[in-house]
């Protein structure tokens, strides 16, 4: 079942199956629908055996970095520390709204999967980290936690196992930041939403000082399904031509199309006929113009970039972006690129916590550039300094923020240059030498 | 191009608020919640966000008398709780409307026609201005960055009240149920 829309038969619902049914919600319909089997025999098994299945699984974090979610899990040792894991659920990147609907229809799922995640890395408390906007996923996750605890499947003996397991919701105030995995850590902690320097990873030296893991709620969630069908199943899933990137993902869709909403499809699945054929193509009279894949913090495609595109880790990548995390951005013929573009460094500008002065002093002025630019204000030299600015801002910080700011910005002047330009009068373009975009500059990813 | 505010940003202050004094949340079944909050963590400093939201729950704000209490239940500074709620932009320094009404108006909503929305919220709650409040009270409005709900342009929160696909056409309406 789809939401809002009813499913494409293209898609491949595992985690969305149940999304748009309320029954699913509670925990005796979770559990009619073959929901706590699998923790149950997590609880049963040996940590190690189950990072196994994950690592053979294929599964890979969904959040946005892709790394290979068993291989994480097998940092954790039994080395006699208290073990923490924290649920990543302060989905933030514009144009990204999976953990959403995760969280609104299938709260149990996420709980199951927090819980076999937390044994997993020898941990007895997880913690579930949701933003503050958030607030019906955050009260239907409480909601689902309480009743989980009433029915003895989290707490000092959960599912009868002799295991301690206990999740609790944490909630977010408001900060982009703190879905950086380190930031989120120390918000958790009580402290300013602030990244961490790297080392210490948070395996070693994480929540509290302890060794920690930090997991998307879209990957967590996957966990019982893995559990329950088995990792060939789950590796299965997928492009035949591709083994790194397997089982399915949730895309967020929005902007200007037709059926905008989540769907879920196996990894490599054809970006054009995803945009065209599930999701309804551009409005009625309008052209797809261009596309963001994967979250505001990846390289803006071309409509035609975008068609030729398969939708897994290494296909966004030939294609010159990245997965991300899945939320599709789209852009028809009627909107102004140069002004979108500024709106998002303003984003990054507001949600920047300006620790780094590469990033609070880069966003500001890429937001301030462009808005000049869209004003009808710039010269032709913004560009070499935007472009300059951008190269100051990439690789050189404690975390990502600065360079996803500087990603659109990049991308969006090699590809919609002539937007660009249009936007400087005759007067501010006179006298001045042309710039010539160089064709090797790249952004950090 | 106009961008007003964001969220926690600009709000402006009515006078004199200051001079109220604090009245205590942490009392009675409060105080029991913030304990059973504290026992999910090894240290008390975690439950502070936990902390400030009661605090706003109770009192729609985070008053200079609220920072001392929850600083003082916490074994932090003021100084302290000050710099960690200064940090994130859900909690009011200061008083605001009694329906505070965040439009989001990022990219993927700005392209579905957000900033529209926002200038009908402007007119019809009379605030008429980003990060104002209504002669009455009753509303404040500003622009917020991505709300996550992007696929449901344009979400608008009114308090915790989270609305999905909010048009132009249909603020009248929305108004006008927020007494």
């Amino acid at each position: 079942m789809g939401y809002p829309h009813s499913s494409h038969e293209r898609e491949t619902p595992v985690l969305s199956k149940y999304f748009g049914d309320p029954d699913a919600r509670t925990l005796a319909g979770w559990r009619a629908r073959g929901g706590y089997t699998s923790l149950d025999k997590a609880l049963g098994m040996d940590p190690v055996e189950i990072q196994n299945i994950v690592k053979d699984s294929g599964l890979r974090g969904r959040g946005g970095a892709g790394f290979p979610t068993g291989i994480k899990w097998s940092f954790m040792k039994p080395d006699g520390k208290t073990h923490y894991l924290c649920c990543n659920a302060d989905e933030s990147e514009p144009g990204t709204f999976k953990d959403r609907e995760i969280m609104r229809w299938t709260p149990h799922a996420l709980v199951e999967g927090v819980a076999i995640g937390a044994h997993a890395i020898y941990a007895e408390t997880a913690y579930i980290y949701i933003r503050g906007e958030y607030s019906e996923p955050i009260r239907l996750m409480q909601a689902a936690v309480a009743e989980a605890y009433a029915s003895g499947i989290l707490g000092a003996n959960a599912m009868g196992s002799g295991k301690r397991v206990d999740v609790h919701v944490h909630r977010g105030a408001g900060a982009y930041i703190c879905g950086e995995e380190t930031a989120l850590m120390n918000s958790l902690e009580g402290r300013r939403g602030n990244p961490r320097i790297k080392p210490p990873f948070p395996a070693v030296a994480g929540l509290f000082g302890q060794p920690t893991t930090i997991n998307n709620v879209e990957t967590l969630a996957a966990v019982p399904h893995i559990l329950r069908e088995g990792a060939e199943w789950y590796q299965g899933l997928g492009r035949e031509d591709n083994p790194r990137s397997r089982g399915t993902k949730l895309f967020s869709v929005c902007g200007n199309i037709a059926r905008p909403g989540n769907y879920e499809v196996t990894m490599g699945f054809p970006f054009g006929e995803f945009l065209n054929d599930l999701c309804g193509g551009a409005l009625p009279g309008r052209e797809i113009k261009a596309v963001i894949p994967g979250g505001s913090s990846v390289p803006i495609l071309t409509r035609e970039e975008a068609e030729n595109t398969l939708m897994d880790y290494e296909g966004m990548v030939a294609s010159g972006t990245m997965l991300g995390s899945g939320g599709v951005i789209v852009f028809d013929d009627r909107q102004d690129m140069v002004k979108q573009i500024a709106r998002l460094a303003r984003f990054y500008a507001h949600e920047s916590c300006a620790q780094c002065s590469q990033c609070r002093e880069g966003t500001a002025w890429t937001t301030r550039i462009l808005e000049r630019i869209s004003a009808g204000q710039g010269n032709a030299r913004d560009f070499d300094t935007l472009l300059s600015i951008a190269d100051n801002m990439s690789g050189k910080t404690i975390c990502v923020l600065s360079d996803s700011c500087a990603t659109p910005v990049v991308s969006g002047l090699k590809k919609f240059r002539a937007e660009f330009e249009a936007k400087l009068g005759p007067d501010h373009s006179r006298g001045v030498v042309p710039v010539l975009l160089t064709s090797n500059r790249t952004v950090a990813a | 191009m106009t961008y007003g505010p964001s969220a926690g940003q600009l709000v402006r202050p009515p006078e004199h608020h200051h001079d109220e004094p604090h009245v205590p949340v942490f009392v009675g079944a409060r105080r029991d919640e913030l304990d059973t909050i504290m026992s999910r963590y090894p240290t008390k400093m975690a439950a502070l966000l936990p902390a400030l939201w009661m605090v706003q729950d109770t009192h729609g704000w985070v008053s200079e008398g609220a920072v001392e209490e929850v600083a003082q239940v916490l074994d932090l500074t003021a100084a302290y709780v000050k710099g960690v709620l200064s940090f994130y932009t859900m909690y009011h320094q200061h008083p605001v409307g009694r329906h505070f009404v965040q439009v989001c108006t990022t990219t993927p909503c700005n392209v579905c026609g957000a900033e529209d929305v926002v200038h009908a919220f402007l007119e019809h709650t009379g605030c008429g201005e980003l990060g104002l409040t209504s002669s009455d009270g009753r509303f404040t409005v500003i622009e917020v960055e991505c709300l996550g709900a992007c696929g449901f342009a344009t979400p608008v929160m009114i308090n915790n009240e989270f609305i999905e696909s909010v048009t132009p056409e249909r603020v009248a309406r929305i108004v006008a149920e927020h007494d």
